[in-house]
C-alpha cells in the first residue's frame, strides 16, 4: 500500500517540477482558469441566495394582489370592488394598497411612497428607508419639501428611519400617512393603487382569483406564487447579460481545453519520448499527465470558489454592483445570508475539473502510443 | 520540501477555508433569523409585493406589479434599455378573463 502511494507521490512530484518547468504559461493557465470559476460561482451563490431571500420574505406578501387595467395600463381601483371582492367565499380581508414614486428632479432618484395604516407616521411625518437618508442626506428631526401633484411644495418631517438591514425590503421607500398621500398627489378619494386580499385557505387562492377575473373582467388578480416565481427569473441563465457573461466563460474554458488538445509542444512529445525511452509505461505517462491536469484546476477551482464566496457575501458582490445599479441613481445596499448549494457547485466541479482533465490526458495518449524514438525525434 | 507535499499543503490549506465558508454560512443562516423576521414584518406590515433590487425603471422596482410589455409600455418603440432588464425576464404569468 505505502509503495503505490509513494509510487503516486513521486509521479505527482515530476508533474509538479514539470509544470514549474514552464511556469509563465501555467500560472497564467491557473489565473484565467481560476477567474472563469470565480465568475460562474460569483452569479451561482449571488442567485441562490437573493432567490432564498425573496422566497422567505415574500411569505409575508399579500395573497393575492388585484390591479384594475384601463387600456391595458394599471388604473387606480375603486376601493368599492374591495366590498364585492371580500364578499366572495374563502376571502377572509381585502384592504387597499396606496402606493406610487416620487421622482426627485434635484438627485435624479426614483422613491417608492407607500401609505399604510399599520404603524403610521405623524400627520406631516414620513419614515424613509435607509437609502432614501443616504441619497438625501436626512436624518431624524429634519424637514424634506416634496412638490405636489398641483406643483405646491408639500414639507414633512423625518421621523424615523427604517433600519439599514431592511434595505433588501425598504432601501427606497418612504412611508406616509394615508391623507398626506392622497393630499401629495392628489389622489382620488374612493380609489386605491391596488386591493391587497387576504384568502384563508390558502389552496383556494387561484380559485378565488378566477372568480375575480370573471367578476371584474377590467381587473388583474397576482397571486403570491406569482410574484414568488418573478424572483425565480432574477440572474436567469437565458437573461441578456448573464448568458453573455456565461458564454465568455464557457468559450474561454473551450479555448483551453482545444489549446491543451490540439497544441501539444514539441517539448512535451520529446518529454513523453524520453520517459517511454527509459522505461516508463503508458500508464505512468497518463498518470503524470492526469497530475498536471489536475494539479491545474483542482487549484484553480478552489481559489474561484472560496474567492467567490467572499466576493458575494463579504463585499455584497460588488463587481456586479454596476450591472445592478445600471442606470439608478439610488442603489441598495444589502447583504444577503448565504446559501451554498452542493448540487450547484458538483456541477461546476465535473463541468470544469472534468473536460479540463480529459482535454489534458488525451493529447498526451495519443502521443504516449507512438514510439518513443518517433517521439523524441518530432 | 517535496513538490507533492508543497501541493498537498496547498489543497489542504484551501480544503480548510472552504470548509471554514461552509461553517460561516450554517452560522450566518442561524443568526439571520432575526433580521429576516423583521423585514418580513415590515414586508407584512406594508403589504409589500416586490424586494428593492433595482430601481432604475417602475417595472424592475417592481417586477411582479408589471405587465410582460413593461419594457415597451410607453411608446410602441420604446425598446428595453435599462440593464436591470436584461438580468430580470418579465413576469410570464397573466390571468385573463375568460
Amino acid at each position: 500500500m505505502n509503495r503505490r502511494i509513494e509510487r503516486h507521490r513521486n509521479i505527482l512530484d515530476f508533474a509538479i517540477s514539470s509544470l514549474l518547468r514552464r511556469k509563465g504559461k501555467n500560472l497564467s493557465l491557473l489565473a484565467v482558469y481560476a477567474f472563469i470559476v470565480f465568475i460562474i460561482a460569483s452569479i451561482v451563490f449571488f442567485t441562490q441566495a437573493l432567490k432564498r431571500e425573496a422566497t422567505l420574505l415574500l411569505e409575508g406578501a399579500p395573497d393575492l394582489v388585484v390591479q384594475r387595467m384601463v387600456a391595458g395600463r394599471h388604473d387606480p381601483i375603486p376601493i368599492t370592488y374591495g366590498d364585492k371582492i371580500a364578499a366572495i367565499r374563502g376571502v377572509s380581508a381585502v384592504s387597499p394598497r396606496l402606493w406610487g414614486y416620487y421622482y426627485d428632479p434635484f438627485t435624479g432618484a426614483n422613491f417608492t411612497l407607500v401609505a399604510s395604516d399599520d404603524d403610521p407616521p405623524a400627520k406631516e411625518s414620513i419614515y424613509i428607508g435607509s437609502g432614501v437618508a443616504r441619497i438625501m442626506r436626512l436624518t431624524t428631526g429634519v424637514h424634506w419639501s416634496l412638490r405636489g401633484a398641483k406643483g405646491t411644495p408639500a414639507v414633512f418631517s423625518v421621523q424615523k428611519i427604517l433600519p439599514g438591514n431592511s434595505e433588501l425590503v425598504a432601501s427606497d421607500l418612504i412611508q406616509i400617512r394615508e391623507d398626506d398621500f392622497r393630499a401629495l398627489f392628489d389622489f382620488p378619494l374612493g380609489r386605491a393603487t391596488d386591493l391587497a386580499v387576504v384568502v384563508g385557505n390558502k389552496v383556494e387562492v387561484p380559485t378565488i382569483a378566477a372568480k375575480i377575473s370573471r367578476q371584474f373582467p377590467d381587473t388583474r388578480p397576482i397571486l403570491k406564487s406569482e410574484m414568488l416565481r418573478t424572483y425565480d427569473s432574477v440572474f436567469d441563465w437565458r437573461g441578456g447579460m448573464v448568458l453573455v457573461i456565461l458564454s465568455v466563460a464557457v468559450l474561454s474554458f473551450v479555448l483551453f481545453a482545444w489549446d491543451k488538445a490540439t497544441a501539444l509542444s514539441a517539448e512535451e512529445r520529446k518529454e513523453i519520448g524520453i520517459l517511454k525511452s527509459i522505461g516508463w509505461e503508458t500508464g505512468d505517462v497518463l498518470l503524470l499527465k492526469s497530475f498536471e491536469g489536475m494539479v491545474i484546476s483542482l487549484t484553480a477551482y478552489l481559489v474561484g470558489v472560496s474567492v467567490a464566496y467572499l466576493h458575494v457575501f463579504f463585499f455584497s458582490a460588488s463587481l456586479f454592483e454596476h450591472a445592478l445599479k445600471g442606470w439608478s441613481v439610488l442603489y441598495p445596499r444589502f447583504g444577503l445570508t448565504p446559501v451554498i448549494d452542493p448540487y450547484q457547485l458538483c456541477v461546476l466541479f465535473f463541468l470544469t475539473v472534468g473536460p479540463y482533465t480529459v482535454a489534458t490526458i488525451v493529447p498526451s495518449w495519443l502521443a504516449a502510443t507512438v514510439d518513443p524514438d518517433a517521439a523524441m525525434r518530432s | 520540501m517535496r513538490n507533492s507535499t508543497w501541493f498537498l499543503t496547498l489543497i489542504g490549506t484551501l480544503l480548510a477555508i472552504s470548509s471554514l465558508l461552509v461553517l460561516h454560512a450554517a452560522i450566518s443562516r442561524a443568526g439571520g433569523g432575526a433580521r429576516l423576521a423583521s423585514n418580513r414584518e415590515l414586508l407584512r406590515r406594508l403589504k409589500l409585493s416586490d424586494l428593492c433590487l433595482f430601481t432604475e425603471a417602475r417595472y424592475t422596482r417592481h417586477p411582479a406589479m408589471a405587465d410582460r410589455h413593461a419594457a415597451f409600455q410607453d411608446h410602441p418603440m420604446a425598446l428595453e434599455h435599462f440593464p436591470s432588464g436584461s438580468l430580470m425576464s418579465p413576469p410570464d404569468f397573466r390571468r385573463e378573463a375568460p
